[in-house]
């Protein structure tokens, strides 16, 4: 489980994050949502580390990561898988090379063990006889799902998804979203995923919540989100005139 | 000023980074032979070409200059060699390199930084300061004086070819030029330089790549303030180490 204790984060005094206390709960998916521009990445960064919060704490399994020094937070680290916006792969390893980087650095396995170990991922992302590939020369898909296997490699307790499905096609999205799911359920993993995504939502969040303008502004389950009558949230969820109106359709038939 | 002074303390907290003792040392060499491929003998050609080009020039120069009968003819050799080897070689090559190398390792680390995939190593728990620039330095610091010593044995071989090739001056005072008072101590020197220009070359170019903020457009500014900076800072340092060490 991750707690975060009322973090603050300004840039150029500007402040982007307002005291946003939460808890990321283990073997869940806990879904950011918010409108662009509100701070989801920002306080996903705050919580990994990339960025410092000015204040507040973030406690990883009752762990005070704000408070540790650098080789105790690369401890944690190493137990964090993260997924960033733009799949973020290292251009010049090959695929293979890539899900096996963070292996040949912090392990001591023989080579065999380590190509091993990376196959076996990439065959979880249904990555099959593509190792030899550069990134470059792989679909935006596809370098999803390879990010994801070289996030899961090392098995995290932790695993961070920045908007993993953006720029995917529906269907594409739904199978990210399902391993995303199925990574949660096999590990164990503390699972937090930024999302502007209703589908990817309604598909796998156990637990959502609603940053607006870098306020904790709501937070609750899918059911909850659909009867919800925060005017905010609702003009986020349903932000077309026809998505109003169905909502208003189904709530009245039930 | 308050810029400069700003840049001068966030690239010496970097280079605290780069210079904590790596984890792995395995995984360095590898890096480290990598590097020297791709900065050192990718630039192998060029070096060749613009030292015999260099020799060649000053050679013709001081040939056709000279017109007294008081003067020596042996003197165009030894006023080849001293000026290829005093600030040709080492200050004039390493102005150069700052463009090709400078230019490349400001956009790769740029890019990488635009890409998150630095915060992808950070993430990790790698320690991306000196897991991506260390290996840099120091390839450049071993091979940037190889390469040195090349430009010096080809920019006085130039001179050689055009003694040869034009009949400007007798072959034999070309030789007997470059044997002319020939000290040590001035090859000793050039090397200091060298160093520090890689070290210049690599760090600083890795610094202005390191820390862009934005887009692929920030990329290619980035790259050009880290070139401009360290051809400023080479004859910066070119100045200060021929004070010490000459006079
Ligand atoms: N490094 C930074 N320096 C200064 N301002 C920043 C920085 N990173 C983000 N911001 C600002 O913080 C605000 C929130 O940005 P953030 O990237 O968290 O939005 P987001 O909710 O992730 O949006 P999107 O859904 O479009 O990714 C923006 O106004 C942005 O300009
Ligand atoms: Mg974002």
């Amino acid at each position: 489980m991750i707690e975060l204790k009322g973090i603050n984060k300004s840039f150029d005094g500007v402040q982007i994050i307002k005291d946003v206390s939460a808890s990321f709960e283990k073997g869940k998916v806990t879904q950011i949502i918010g409108k662009s521009g509100s701070g989801k990445s920002v306080l996903t960064k705050c919580v990994v580390g990339l960025h410092e919060p000015d204040s507040g704490q973030i406690i990883y399994d009752g762990q005070n990561y704000s408070d540790m020094r650098g080789s105790e937070r690369t401890e944690i680290r190493k137990s964090i898988g993260m997924l960033f916006q733009a799949s973020a792969l290292f251009d010049s390893l090959t695929v293979l090379q890539n899900v096996m980087f963070p292996l040949t650095m912090f392990t001591d396995q023989s080579k065999s063990e380590m190509e091993d170990r990376a196959n076996e991922c990439l065959r979880k992302v249904n990555i099959i006889d593509k190792g030899h590939l550069f990134p470059a020369e792989t679909s935006g898909g596809m370098q999803k799902r390879i990010a994801i296997a070289r996030a899961i490699a090392m098995e995290p307790k932790y695993l961070f998804a920045d908007e993993p499905n953006s720029g995917l096609d529906p269907q594409t999205a739904i199978v990210i979203d399902n391993l995303i799911q199925e990574i949660t359920s096999e590990y164990n993993t503390t699972t937090v995923v930024v999302t502007h995504d209703m589908n990817s939502v309604m598909e796998v969040a156990d637990k959502i919540i609603f940053i607006h303008n870098g306020q904790k502004w709501w937070q609750g389950t899918k059911e909850e989100l659909i009867r919800t009558d925060n005017t905010e949230l609702q003009d986020f969820v349903y932000a077309s005139k026809f998505m109003k109106r169905l909502r208003e359709s189904l709530l009245s038939g039930s | 000023m308050f810029e400069t002074l700003k840049h001068i303390g966030a690239y010496g907290m970097l280079m605290k980074r780069v210079l904590s003792k790596p984890e792995r040392w395995k995984i360095y060499k590898v890096r480290i032979i990598d590097e020297m491929d791709k900065l050192g003998v990718s630039s192998l050609g060029l070096v060749i070409l613009l030292s015999i080009f260099m020799g060649a020039v000053i050679c013709l120069q001081t040939a056709t200059n000279i017109d007294s009968p008081l003067i020596p003819m042996t003197l165009v050799g030894y006023a080849t060699r001293e000026s290829v080897i005093l600030e040709l070689a080492p200050t004039m090559l390493s102005l150069i390199l700052a463009g090709k190398v400078g230019s490349s390792i400001a956009s790769e680390l740029g890019s990488m930084r635009v890409t998150e995939q630095i915060d992808a190593l950070d993430i990790m728990g790698v320690n991306s300061a000196s897991y991506l620039i260390l290996p840099k330095l120091v390839s450049a610091l071993v091979f940037f004086p190889f390469l040195i010593i090349i430009s010096m044995v080809l920019g006085i071989f130039g001179g050689y070819i055009v003694s040869v090739g034009t009949g400007i001056l007798e072959t034999q005072d070309y030789i007997d030029g470059i044997h002319l008072d020939f000290k040590l101590y001035h090859v000793f020197y050039a090397m200091v330089k060298t160093l520090f220009f890689a070290a210049i070359i690599t760090t600083v170019s890795a610094y202005y790549g390191y820390t862009v903020k934005g887009g692929s457009l920030e990329v290619g500014k980035n790259s050009t303030k880290g070139v401009v900076s360290s051809s400023i800072l080479i004859l910066v340092f070119n100045y200060l180490l021929t004070q010490i060490m000459l006079i």
